[in-house]
């Protein structure tokens, strides 16, 4: 069986677990393996994974899977992954799942390799796409702070994929409706090792960050906050974009750590990327580099960043934005 | 309490990493303690300074030479160090299970692993020796508190953060915030090369994964200079944005 974990938030399917059904369909459709989606939810508690919205996101989930197994228990909340791992490890074994799909999410790259050492079997983590070839499940990822991309592949079963948030398309809806089946696994008592004081929401822009079709990302070439807010804001408003950060920046306070683009940041693969007063080292680069298009104003024109751009901007950002807003605006 | 704190060695971040007939060509790249996991050393030698560590004990999985991003470590104040011998490019699986017994038989409380390593660019291994261990771990960790076998600290989670308080032992993953790391002195560096580093191997396991084939990531890119006035640079760029890569 090819088995989805489904994340999920206020009753609704998380993005990723349209995009694992993509993926899902394509390994099911390959091996002739069934295809299920696993939803694990608090019991009664009303948070993220309350016991209402187990039932609306499976319900949701059976429009796309022909199964849909949830287990609902008040460990699962809030989400840890060792209660989550106890969860998946039960749900695979009992379900005799041969691939297990996660998102790369924070929590899906937590218990990723918890679940594949439990089970014996393999992980093949924050992947940007899996099949089958002769048998073996065989996936493609970076490496090298995205310098390289490697293929590697699985030598043991089960095989637990995590893979990488916004990489494969979304799935569209099945005609008709799935089974909805509830599955029982044995928890011990709440392990009080990690106990959760409080969970704090970021500000909403990262969400649109990593979903964003445009990203306008400004560095510490833009001198101030002042201007990092007259020129980046202004452009991303024009172009409709998510709005990025260079750790520089962050690291001065000029913007929040959710804005961050690169290795300890947000990795993103918008259709155009805008970076401005931007040198382009290569922590930085490793999140951006698979972006579609990418545009670079620096006033240094042997900046590192141009060396990736497909359109290098030597001039000085307090000139060429305003002057950039103008010329959009100009073509409406 | 003895705190460990895992090392890996990756190449130097401005390294050019090649690759040759889908294999990976690492000739003339110089290798470098990995920055994630700077940042758990530099807690560590905190914790110790502060009284709550009696000793900093530096571990490291990879091929002999590894031994450098070890020195680097007691440079920076770790007391011992410990090199378990492997391949460079293992899976963080394979991994975990190989210091599993380095971590025991330093009676360790505490591990620090870097949040994502700069080689696999995986997250991976912190979770693995967690789950090796028998431990809870804490991920991407920016702030952490300990006093009295309990410790509290602050992670990054999808879509904002948390405060967890806990029992040792436990195993802290790095994100950037955590501990700024210090830069080794001379006479440190000096006396590093005077701090007992054992070597030991392991029994070869079956491979959990392999790498198969590489391949450049680079996209092509037009790499289109655009100088003179701003004025005429950015008509220039609006127009070449939208007929030629069709993006507006
Ligand atoms: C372990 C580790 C992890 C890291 N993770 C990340 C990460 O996730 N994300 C990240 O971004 N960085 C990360 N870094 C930091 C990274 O190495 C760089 O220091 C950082 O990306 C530099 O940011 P910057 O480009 O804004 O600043 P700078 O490097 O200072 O570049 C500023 C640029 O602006 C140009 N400029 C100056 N004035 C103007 C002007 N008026 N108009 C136009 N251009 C101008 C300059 O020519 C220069 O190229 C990490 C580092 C480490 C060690």
């Amino acid at each position: 069986m090819i088995l989805i974990v489904v994340e999920h938030a206020a009753g609704e399917p998380r993005r990723s677990a349209l995009e694992l059904v993509s993926v899902g369909r394509s390994l099911a459709q390959a091996s002739g393996a069934p295809l299920a989606a696993l939803v694990l939810a608090g019991a009664g508690t009303g948070g993220t994974g309350g016991a209402l919205g187990a039932e609306a996101v499976a319900e949701r989930m059976a429009s796309f899977v022909p199964d849909v197994h949830v287990v609902e228990h008040e460990v699962l909340e809030p989400p840890r992954a060792e209660t989550m791992t106890r969860a998946l490890a039960h749900a695979a074994t009992t379900l005799g799942a041969s691939v297990l799909l996660l998102p790369a999410s924070r929590l899906g790259l937590s218990c990723g390799p918890r679940v594949a050492l439990r089970l014996g079997g393999s992980l093949l983590e924050d992947v940007t796409s899996v099949a089958f070839e002769d048998g073996a499940v065989v996936a493609t990822r970076p490496a090298f702070l995205a310098r390289v991309s490697v293929t590697v592949v699985a030598e043991a079963e089960p095989v637990v994929v995590s893979v990488e948030l916004g990489a494969p398309p979304r799935a569209s809806p099945l005609g008709g409706a799935g089974g909805v089946h509830r599955l029982e696994v044995p928890f011990e008592a709440r392990d009080e090792r990690l106990q959760s004081l409080s969970r704090r929401a970021l500000a909403k822009e990262r969400v649109a960050l990593d979903e964003a079709e445009v990203v306008v990302c400004g560095g510490r070439g833009l001198g101030s906050a002042e201007a990092f807010e007259r020129h980046v804001l202004r452009l991303a408003e024009r172009l409709g974009a998510g709005v990025g950060a260079t750790r520089a920046v962050v690291d001065v306070g000029w913007r929040s750590y959710a804005e961050q683009i690169g290795q300890t940041g947000t990795t993103v693969a918008p259709r155009l990327f805008v970076a401005l007063g931007v040198s382009g080292a290569v922590q930085h680069v490793s999140g951006m580099n698979r972006s579609g298009v990418i545009v670079a104003v620096n006033t240094d024109a042997d900046a590192p960043i141009f060396r990736i751009s497909d359109y290098c901007v030597v001039g000085d950002v307090n000139e060429v934005v305003p002057a950039l807003d103008e010329a959009l605006a100009g073509i409406g | 309490m003895t705190i460990v704190t895992v090392v890996k060695q990756v190449p130097e971040a401005e390294a050019r990493v090649r690759v040759v007939d889908g294999a990976l060509d690492l000739a003339g790249v110089t290798f470098v303690l990995d920055g994630m996991d700077e940042y758990g050393v530099e807690q560590a030698l905190r914790l110790r300074e502060a009284g709550t560590a009696s000793e900093v004990v530096v571990l490291g999985y990879g091929p002999r030479e590894t031994e450098r991003a070890l020195r680097t470590a007691l440079a920076m104040g770790a007391d011992r160090a410990v090199l378990v011998v492997g391949d460079a490019f293992d899976d963080p699986l394979t991994v975990a299970l190989a210091l599993v017994e380095a971590v025991r038989e330093a009676a360790a409380e505490m591990v620090f692993v870097g949040g994502k390593h700069a080689d696999w660019d995986s997250a991976a291994l912190g979770p693995a020796l967690a789950e090796a261990l028998g431990w809870p771990h804490v991920d991407w960790t920016t702030a952490l508190r300990v006093e009295d076998g309990r410790f509290e600290a602050e992670h990054e989670i999808d879509d904002g953060s948390e405060t967890l308080r806990g029992s040792l032992p436990v195993v802290i993953t790095t994100q950037q915030g955590l501990a700024e790391p210090r830069y080794p002195t001379l006479p440190n560096i000096m006396k590093a090369n005077r701090k007992p580093l054992e070597e030991r191997s392991v029994e070869p396991r079956p491979k959990r994964s392999s790498a198969r084939s590489y391949a450049a990531l680079e996209r092509q890119r037009r790499r289109v200079v655009i100088e003179g006035d701003a004025r005429s640079a950015a008509d220039e760029l609006v127009r070449r944005l939208r007929d030629e890569a069709k993006v507006l």
